[in-house]
């Protein structure tokens, strides 16, 4: 098993998040994800092999809807979760 | 010298399905909606909602998988494609990515370069993205997400494309594809259909493929052949430089006739697929597959064989008949309306492809009474109406669904043979030119067209023309 560099993956794991940490939430935070880490390594002691992937912890499968309109205009509703809207739009930060 | 290359091109086609709800909720997909108007807390990715799979996204993705002759999925899941950009309101996209419901298929394309199969690696159901505008009062951006959740079906090809040419055959071949299966209208200037380029280039005869380059934002043919041309130089550039291509996704910009690498956040390719857990497997069995491919319709390679089989039709025409199956279809309605195939083709072929040249209609909305048209080849083929008639006729028949015999009626088109109506005016062409009737009695028989040439004038170009002609030769005589 490899070690993880943490700076590396700190700055990655921000990009990724798009959450800016402080060098001290960093650091706190790293410990905390090399424990989460370790803790999850005991799986890797269990042996798995033939053993299907599970996605699912339910046994539904086949859950469809009919392909009829349900929902009418609910702009005003909608919008009310917006912090910022401008006619009838959400108005964000500018991207291209 | 320089050295060959030869380029190498795989697709990702994104086709929008024309089902009349989203993929995982009850909002209409009608195209043109005042902005978020089409939207729930679904669509918008509001915690706590619960999407639930559309029945029909699946059967017409199934539809076109086995079109394309893919392997199914028995068993396939969705997962999410985790990424934060505004046009994604839940931060991830409901994708396919471990168990897409299609794989390993092929399609079949024509160019001057011959037959080609086209691999398909695989096709997978999703959902699209909102729209974002760039509004300028505020330098800010305006989201509307009336599109996000459209469910999509991506085709993803395997690099078997060699020249642009093939790729436009390619689209195409698609494009007819949905459209005879009905599942989507697969507009490009739209965005109802949508490729991203996968281009490399290496030396001819080269067995490793070079470094490729992804190129996004090419919204019309055009723009995807001129985009292949100019990437293609530009990695041949660089390697003829010593350089290396760089693996990137690329804007094309068709204005400047470039690309242009897009940022590196943006292009961070680390989705963290993992499944979702709102939306359980799909199971697809035996029976239901039978069911789909027992409602399938006659794809158009077929259909055009059939047509010059059954029909006597030459390739050519039955090429032009069957690339929209509504006008193949109203063809062959004509034809069981009693009509002549060769006649109704023409038609079909000639004045139809036309009138639509001209007016700027979209061959998909032409639509008009089959028995009509049979009635207007009927009614010529018994010399009631001249030819120049007819197609006046056909022209209200194609723009108005005009019913003919009632048209002709009431504008006078009916070829006149009424032996006492032409001679009185033959007897009048006769009295005004004295000179030219000297001519003919002389043995001059190129004046002869000349008075066919008067009378039909005269008569408005409604005169039977075998009737006009019998009696001019007795009058002249």
């Amino acid at each position: 098993m490899e070690t993880i560099r943490w700076d590396e993956t700190m700055e990655y794991l921000e990009i990724l998040s798009q959450i800016s940490l402080t060098e001290e939430e960093k650091k706190q935070t790293a410990e905390e994800l090399e424990k989460i880490l370790d803790y999850m390594k005991k799986l890797e002691e269990l042996d798995t092999e033939g053993i299907e992937p599970m996605s699912h912890v339910f046994p539904v499968q086949n859950v469809f809807r009919e392909d009829v309109v349900e929902n009418g205009d609910q702009r005003e509703a909608m919008l009310q979760n917006a912090p910022e809207k401008k006619e009838g739009q959400y108005l964000v930060p500018k991207t291209v | 010298m320089r050295k060959q290359y030869e380029t190498v091109i795989g697709l990702e086609v994104h086709i929008e399905l024309a089902t009349k709800t989203k993929i995982f909720c009850g909002c209409p997909t009608e195209f043109g909606g005042e902005p978020n108007t089409h939207t729930c807390p679904v669509c918008t990715g509001m915690p706590g909602a619960l999407p639930v799979l559309n029945r029909k996204v699946v059967e017409y993705a199934l539809k076109a998988g086995l079109a394309m002759n893919c392997q199914i999925h028995r068993f396939c899941k969705f997962d999410r494609k985790n990424y934060f950009y505004p046009d994604n309101p839940q931060n991830y996209q409901i994708s396919q990515l471990y168990l897409p419901i299609c794989y390993d298929g092929t399609v079949e394309i024509e160019t001057s370069g011959g037959r080609k199969q086209v691999r398909i690696h695989e096709m997978h159901m999703e959902e699209d993205a909102g729209k974002l505008i760039h509004d300028p009062w505020t330098d800010s951006s305006l989201v509307d997400y009336n599109r996000s959740g459209v469910p999509l079906i991506e085709i993803v090809s395997e690099p078997d494309m060699r020249n642009a040419q093939e790729v436009m055959a390619y689209l195409e071949q698609l494009r007819i594809m949905a459209q005879y299966l009905g599942i989507s209208d697969c507009r490009l200037e739209e965005g109802s259909m949508r490729a991203d380029v996968n281009l490399s280039v290496r030396e001819a005869g080269a067995s490793q493929y070079g470094t490729r380059t992804e190129m996004k934002n090419l919204n019309s043919f055009k723009a995807i052949a001129r985009a292949i041309e100019g990437e293609t130089m530009r990695q041949i550039e660089l390697l003829e430089e010593g350089k290396e291509v760089i693996q990137e996704t690329r804007r094309w910009d068709d204005n400047k006739e470039c690309s242009f690498p897009m940022r590196s956040k943006e292009d961070a390719k680390d989705y963290r697929y993992f499944p979702d857990p709102d939306l359980p497997p799909v199971v697809i069995d035996e029976a239901w597959i039978e069911r789909l491919r027992a409602e399938q319709p006659e794809l158009r390679g077929d259909k055009k064989q059939r047509f010059v089989r059954e029909f006597g039709l030459s390739e050519y025409d039955a090429d032009i008949l069957t690339e929209f199956r509504n006008l193949a279809d109203l063809f062959e309605e004509t034809v069981k309306y009693g009509a002549q195939p060769k006649k109704a083709a023409n038609w079909m072929t000639q004045d139809a492809m036309r009138l639509l040249k001209e007016t700027g209609r979209r061959p998909e909305e032409i639509t008009f009474s089959p028995d009509y048209l049979a009635a207007l080849i009927q009614v010529e083929e018994e010399q009631k109406i001249t030819h120049k008639g007819a197609k006046e006729v056909f022209e209200q028949i194609f723009d108005h669904d005009e019913e003919p015999l009632g048209y002709i009626e009431a504008h006078h088109l009916a070829a006149v043979a009424d032996a006492g109506v032409l001679e009185q005016v033959i007897e009048e062409v006769i009295r005004e030119y004295p000179d030219s009737v000297a001519q003919y009695r002389d043995g001059k028989e190129k004046v002869f067209g000349f008075f066919v040439g008067q009378v039909m004038r005269r008569m408005k170009g409604n005169a039977d023309p075998s009737v006009t002609r019998e009696l001019l030769r007795e009058k002249l005589r």
